[in-house]
């Protein structure tokens, strides 16, 4: 058997049960998922997705580095000249139509934090309450 | 849910609705089954499809679909009629109950099997056995929410809790089962347009002063909600949405009407996908930038019975992909002009956007949000915590509404019956119902890259009633084309008898066979949820 360089406690990131999942690493790579027995929610049992589903965290078809569409195409771009355009982008559309010309979709899939932060801007930064998920969907 | 997992084991009767549990929430099923078997719970399924759990129900209710509030007000009907109502919880704590009188007083059982097909006998059984119960729960999950009246059918279900007393005890309430794992967060953080943390509207002028003032970013917060999803997409056609910033979801996929929102995608002035794939959104944006896995990042997700749990980063970041809460934060110092580049004159700086980790991001979000102000990460290790949580010392909370609703009393909701926005007629014979199958999740992009899972269902199935094929000289296997009044779609055939005559089942994993092309715009008009579960369709061989 493999033995892991570490076990991590985390949380499901498929659906609402909320499954505390153990990933077993080795060298940086998931290889197996176990779950503890008095994981509050599921008492150590797992579905199909929980157990087998972390394949797509080492994907080959994860993004790498960010985009931007040039001539029509997107192409590579570094974070620093990506970040500044879309701030640039967001704050000339707000000067010119108005903070509720810009839309904001927060994720079902993201954290917590991750979701309080993207409102945070929406409504801090920008001056909007056009924040909505997909999850309704 | 308004009461916990755990409640599964304590309820005398379950009642569930529109949840195909064992495909969508398989581990609680699997606490349902349990509790069917080993306990001797009592379970009624209210579901038009002979789904796994039926082979668990005491009762099989199978209406027509889209009719769920006349079967449940005829429900209500019985447990009025036949004194099953709990009249001391109805005068302690509740309002408006003769309007609820007043409003099923039509709806016997008969009239219920006239609108649903549900025979009349067994809506009185289902009500008897729900209404008699020492406890009982509802789940359900978006089979009720994703209507053009879901608000109504939720609602409705509340009802039969409020008539019966089945709140703020053990095995009680009424739970919806959350889809993905964070929707319940995403709602909670102020992921909707007229709230922010914890439910907090923001048309409350105390609410946004707190939050201006803890912000501190000089930016007036609106007193208006604003645009939901679909009024976005909308919005985009009509002019009035120029950009659109897109963390983690695509709905270029899991729209309803998809063609409608891709054509609003493709027009937009600026869209922006953060993601960790190249999805059918971030195809069409002008910016993408790469996020991370749950794998690689700290955090916390809310889970369906409200617990907060921790997300922790096991591995370092992919590639040169950031982690999302260091690209929101960048994002955030380039438009408030902190990092000293551009725009200092555009936003007076003030909150600089700094933050040392997820936990830090938190204990803000704690100090502003008076539900969950007893809740830090360090609390959460190891079995998270139910909020409301106001203090430190406070334990969380398992169970809602014991003492008392969040709003005072529980209030009746008279509803009368609609039919769903767009029902099967000549042209359009079939009723189009989607779904999650067990193996994958939603736009597939996460699951259909595990390769474990995409090698069990690799296809995007079309399921069809077994004697409508044998009608319809469709065997399983032959390519069949759907159509609706909004596009087509082409996938192989599956014959089956769980489903009933007429309905067609596909599930919307697949992007070869998108089954969100076929599907209405018709949205329940308070919660702007789509209609996913009705839409007229036909089918042809091709
Ligand atoms: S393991 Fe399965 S049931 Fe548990 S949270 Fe993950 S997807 Fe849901």
């Amino acid at each position: 058997m493999i033995k892991p360089d570490r076990i991590v406690a985390t949380t499901c990131p498929y659906c609402g049960v909320g499954c505390v999942l153990n990933l077993h690493i080795k060298e940086d790579v998931v290889y197996r998922v176990t779950s503890p027995h008095d994981a509050p929610a599921n008492h150590g049992n797992l579905c199909v997705k929980g157990r087998f589903g972390y394949d797509f965290i080492h994907s080959k078809d994860r993004l790498t580095q960010p985009l931007m569409r040039k001539d029509g195409e997107l192409v590579p771009a570094g974070w620093d000249e990506a970040m500044g355009h879309v701030a640039e982008r967001l704050l000339e559309i707000r000067d010119k139509y108005g903070p509720d010309s810009i839309g904001f979709l927060v994720s079902a899939k993201c954290t917590n934090e991750e979701n309080y932060l993207m409102q945070k801007v929406a409504r801090g930064l920008i001056g909007t309450n056009n924040v909505d998920h997909c999850a309704r969907l | 849910m308004t009461n916990s997992i755990a409640d599964i084991h304590l309820a005398d009767v379950l009642l569930v609705t529109g949840s195909n549990t064992t495909e969508a929430h398989p581990v609680i099923s699997l606490e349902m089954k349990k509790a069917v078997r080993q306990r001797g719970a009592k379970l009624i399924l209210i579901d038009p499809r002979e789904i796994e759990l039926a082979d668990f129900a005491t009762l099989h209710l199978r209406p027509r679909s889209g009719t769920d509030v006349a079967l449940l007000n005829a429900m209500a009907h019985v447990i009025i009629g036949q004194g099953l109502a709990k009249t001391q919880f109805i005068e302690l704590r509740t309002e408006n109950f003769d309007a609820l009188k007043e409003a099923v007083k039509d709806c016997a059982p008969q009239w219920g099997e006239d609108v649903t097909g549900v025979p009349e006998k067994m809506i009185v059984e289902a009500a008897q056995v729900y209404g008699q119960a020492g406890s009982a729960a509802i789940f359900w999950a978006m089979g009720i929410t994703q209507s053009s009246h879901g608000v109504d059918n939720v609602q409705a279900l509340a009802n039969l809790a409020l008539l019966t007393g089945n709140f703020g005890k053990p095995g009680s309430g009424v739970n919806p089962l959350r889809g993905q794992n964070n929707v319940q967060g995403a709602c909670d953080m102020g992921g909707l347009p007229n709230v922010i943390t914890g439910y907090q509207p923001v048309a409350d002028e105390n609410v946004r002063a707190k939050f201006e003032n803890a912000w501190q970013t000089g930016v007036k917060i609106p007193s208006k909600p604003g645009l939901t999803v679909t009024e976005m997409m909308n919005g985009v056609l009509d002019g009035r949405i120029k950009a659109l910033y897109v963390m983690g979801e695509n709905p270029a996929l899991s729209d309803p009407n998809t063609n409608h929102v891709r054509e609003a995608l493709a027009e937009i002035e600026f869209l922006v996908s953060q993601d960790i794939f190249l999805n059918e959104t971030a195809q069409l944006a002008h910016v993408v930038l790469p996020g991370v896995s749950f794998a690689e990042k700290d955090g916390t997700f809310t889970n369906t019975e409200r617990r907060v749990q921790l997300v922790r980063a096991a591995m370092p970041v992919h590639g040169d992909a950031r982690r999302d809460l260091d690209i929101i934060c960048d994002l955030g110092q380039r438009l408030s002009g902190v990092d000293g580049k551009n725009f200092a004159d555009v936003i007076r700086p003030v909150s600089d956007w700094t933050y040392a980790g997820a936990s830090a991001v938190w204990d803000e979000i704690a100090a502003l949000t008076p539900s969950m102000a007893g809740i830090s990460h360090e609390r959460l290790n190891p079995r998270g915590i139910q909020w409301p949580c106001p203090a430190e010392d406070h334990p969380g909370t398992p169970i809602l509404h014991k003492e008392k609703f969040t709003r005072g009393l529980g209030k009746f909701t008279p509803l009368t019956f609609r039919e769903p926005a767009e029902n099967p007629d000549d042209e359009y014979p079939f009723t189009l119902n989607t779904g999650r199958i067990l193996q994958h999740w939603h736009g597939g992009t996460m699951s259909r890259r595990s390769e474990g899972l995409d090698w069990v269902v690799p296809e995007g199935e079309i399921q069809i009633n077994a004697e409508d094929g044998l009608r319809l000289r469709v065997a399983s296997g032959d390519m069949i084309r759907v159509t609706s009044r909004r596009g087509e779609v082409t996938g192989k055939a599956r014959l089956t008898d769980k489903l009933p005559r007429g309905m067609v089942f596909m599930n919307f994993h697949f992007a070869e066979v998108p089954a969100n092309a076929l599907t209405g715009d018709a949205v329940d008009p308070v919660a702007k949820i789509p209609e996913y579960k009705v839409s007229a369709v036909k089918i042809e061989r091709v």
